[in-house]
């Protein structure tokens, strides 16, 4: 949580500088620079999440070489998934607690003619962010773990597409329904990557 | 309502001192490193937490190493099961801790939120004479600093006060001071806070209930602060009258000198803990050297360890664990809270593995400092702009500041200031995300982009 508070600061820095220094009135530009700032913000989170795996692997390193029987109380999985978390939970916290906080108030959702539906699918939208940070968070280890720089580059791929596709509000359509599908695709390949098979979901469902 | 607060000269003193943060074990009887020494072939185990000689990996943020151990190196072959252990306790420690500061500042943000009366500015301290109300931004600036000079120099002179008071063991006019002030804070001002929350919400409360209900929770926190108590009420009590102080303070400090005072105030704790002059760091030596607790009102302590089935069947344990519950009975009217600090683990015969305690070593936080972190939080909940974002940034920045305390205090063992880092990182954190994070989620919330 530390770490996504660290680099949505220094995003921020970044986008406000920017508009600082260019012209208020001038729409297109300030639409340019707020497109532009979300995307560098979405590097940056990927980038702080890249150092907060690092950090963790030393702490790792750490724990085995004190621990007797070689291996250490928490594995790199668990700690991936803690890692997605947080970032999930920071950004879901960000996203949505000043909305909680004014939908206790009075006032009418839309009433100047913007959609009625704000807040529910503010609502839904932050629900598929924290999940999929949460999946981001076992990949992304997993890949970092494994070497395979494709699954990072998938990653990166798609928390860009997920918030470039947020470009397309109010037109809930378009940034909604591939949101769920992207998350969709990430549980079930964080699912397989954990470990789980068709067989395990078969055993749990029934009972066995 | 400044008249009332000219009494409380009294307590801002207490609450000054409790900023530091200590490890929970004073130096062990110079007896039982005898008696250590005398059964160590014989003993088969011992939970004691011990400093380890080695150094261990200092950047486990995630798991939040702490550990409580005494001051004597032991050779042991039990080595790495001991650090084993210290490892998984020291995560326990963090969230021990976590927990109570969180609740301090639930308590003050939801106060502040709900409660209009303490974002209204109805006079000011008498340690903060200078008023705000410049036109320049310079004049502003100058009172404030002026404000946080004359409040700092009250908390150190309150501070050696207390230091030479306690150097020269006079201990009922410490203890008669503390009693007072507590008793100001259980009754004056729960009763004022009691008061505001039910205007608050438009709730009739007749007097004969206001004083039954202000007596018992008064009396009841009296006994469990000062005499003994369950540890869990105690700890609560102790939390409680940390966010009615706080809160006090948030309401009676203008706004630039509220910053001021709080970046000063880390920098007179980490010179007054760590300069080897400095009060509170004779405060606590002095506290170690005589073997004796700290004063139970100004620090709150996350475990201690009841003395129970200490069995003694073998005559060589017996030496050490008597002389070990001697220390204890001196400390009879000591709050419980204090016991684990005598209870070094004594030494036991193989058999009675079953009777030593689990380990209960707990780490003790001052009060100064549950104070100063609901302080800022709280401030950063009261800005004008109603930003939550600022609030929870604040939080998190806190707890890991804490966090990262509590990594130094396993790697240096011994009494360290809690407030500097902390209140860094929470300064750091309000300033840039009032000014510069904010806009930029007000601009995303609007056109509902995600990031």
């Amino acid at each position: 949580a530390f770490f996504w508070l660290v680099s949505l600061l220094l995003s921020s820095l970044i986008w406000f500088i920017a508009v600082k220094a260019s012209d208020p009135h001038d729409e297109p530009l300030q639409k340019g620079l707020l497109i532009f700032g979300v995307m560098f913000s979405v590097l940056l989170q990927e980038a702080f999440r890249f150092l907060y795996y690092k950090l963790l692997r030393k702490a790792i390193e750490g724990l085995v070489a004190l621990s007797e029987d070689g291996c250490s109380p928490i594995s790199i999985q668990q700690m991936a998934y803690v890692a997605g978390v947080g970032f999930g939970l920071m950004s879901g916290a960000f996203s949505m607690i000043n909305l909680l906080a004014d939908a206790l108030g009075p006032g009418t959702v839309g009433i100047h003619g913007d959609s009625q539906l704000y807040f529910l699918t503010s609502a839904f939208m932050t629900m598929v962010l924290i999940f999929l940070h949460t999946f981001w968070g076992i990949l992304f280890f997993h890949g970092c773990e494994n070497r395979r720089w494709w699954e990072i580059a998938a990653v990166i791929v798609m928390h860009l597409a997920v918030s470039g596709s947020t470009f397309c509000n109010p037109l809930y359509v378009g940034s909604l329904v591939p949101s769920y599908l992207l998350m969709a695709a990430a549980a079930v390949w964080a699912y397989l990557l954990s470990g789980g098979s068709a067989q395990n979901l078969r055993r749990f469902l029934l009972c066995k | 309502m400044i008249t009332f607060m000219n009494n409380s000269d009294s307590e801002d003193e207490p609450c000054n001192e409790r900023t530091s943060l200590m490890s929970a074990e004073s130096p062990p009887v110079p007896s039982y490193q005898d008696g250590m020494q005398a059964s160590e072939t014989g003993e088969a185990q011992t939970h004691r937490k011990r400093q380890t000689g080695s150094s261990r990996s200092p950047n486990n943020v995630a798991e939040g190493n702490v550990s409580d151990s005494g001051v004597r190196v032991r050779e042991s072959p039990l080595d790495n099961e001991e650090e084993e252990l210290t490892l998984k306790y020291g995560a326990k420690h963090v969230i021990m801790l976590f927990v109570p500061v969180t609740l301090c500042m639930i308590v003050v943000v939801a106060t502040i939120k709900s409660v209009r009366f303490y974002t209204e500015k109805n006079g000011q301290l008498i340690y903060t004479p200078f008023s705000e109300d410049t036109p320049s931004v310079g004049q502003r600036l100058l009172n404030s600093v002026l404000n946080t000079i004359i409040m700092i120099s009250v908390i150190v002179v309150m501070t050696v006060f207390l230091v030479v008071l306690y150097k020269y063991r006079c201990y009922k006019f410490i203890h008669g001071w503390l009693i007072l002030s507590s008793l100001m804070l259980l009754f004056l001002f729960t009763y004022i806070y009691l008061g505001e929350v039910l205007k608050t919400y438009n709730v009739a409360m007749d007097y004969p209930t206001v004083i039954l209900v202000i007596w018992n929770f008064g009396a009841v926190g009296m006994i469990c602060i000062h005499w003994k108590g369950p540890l869990q009420l105690q700890q609560a009590y102790l939390i409680m009258i940390s966010a009615l102080m706080a809160l006090v303070f948030i309401k009676y400090l203008p706004e630039w000198s509220a910053w001021v005072i709080l970046g000063a105030i880390s920098i007179y704790d980490l010179i007054a803990v760590l300069c080897p002059k400095g009060p509170l760091r004779m405060l606590v030596e002095t506290a170690q050297e005589r073997n004796e607790p700290i004063f139970p009102a100004l620090i709150y302590s996350s475990a201690m360890i009841w003395t129970v089935g200490m069995a003694k069947p073998d005559t060589a344990a017996r030496g050490p664990s008597q002389q070990t519950w001697d220390a204890d009975g001196r400390e009879n009217h000591g709050s419980p809270s204090h016991l684990d600090s005598q209870i070094s683990e004594t030494s036991h015969p193989i058999t009675s593995l079953e009777e030593l305690e689990e380990e209960e070593r707990g780490v003790k936080l001052g009060l100064g400092d549950f104070i100063f972190y609901s302080v800022l939080v709280g401030k950063a909940a009261a800005t004008p702009s109603g930003d939550w974002n600022t609030t929870l940034a604040c939080f998190v920045a806190i707890l890991i500041g804490l966090c990262l305390t509590l990594l130094l205090l396993a790697v240096f063992k011994k009494a360290l200031p809690a407030l500097p880092i902390s209140i860094t990182f929470g300064l750091i954190f309000y300033f840039s995300t009032d000014n510069l994070v904010r806009p930029f989620m007000d601009t995303l919330a609007s056109h509902q982009l995600y990031i």
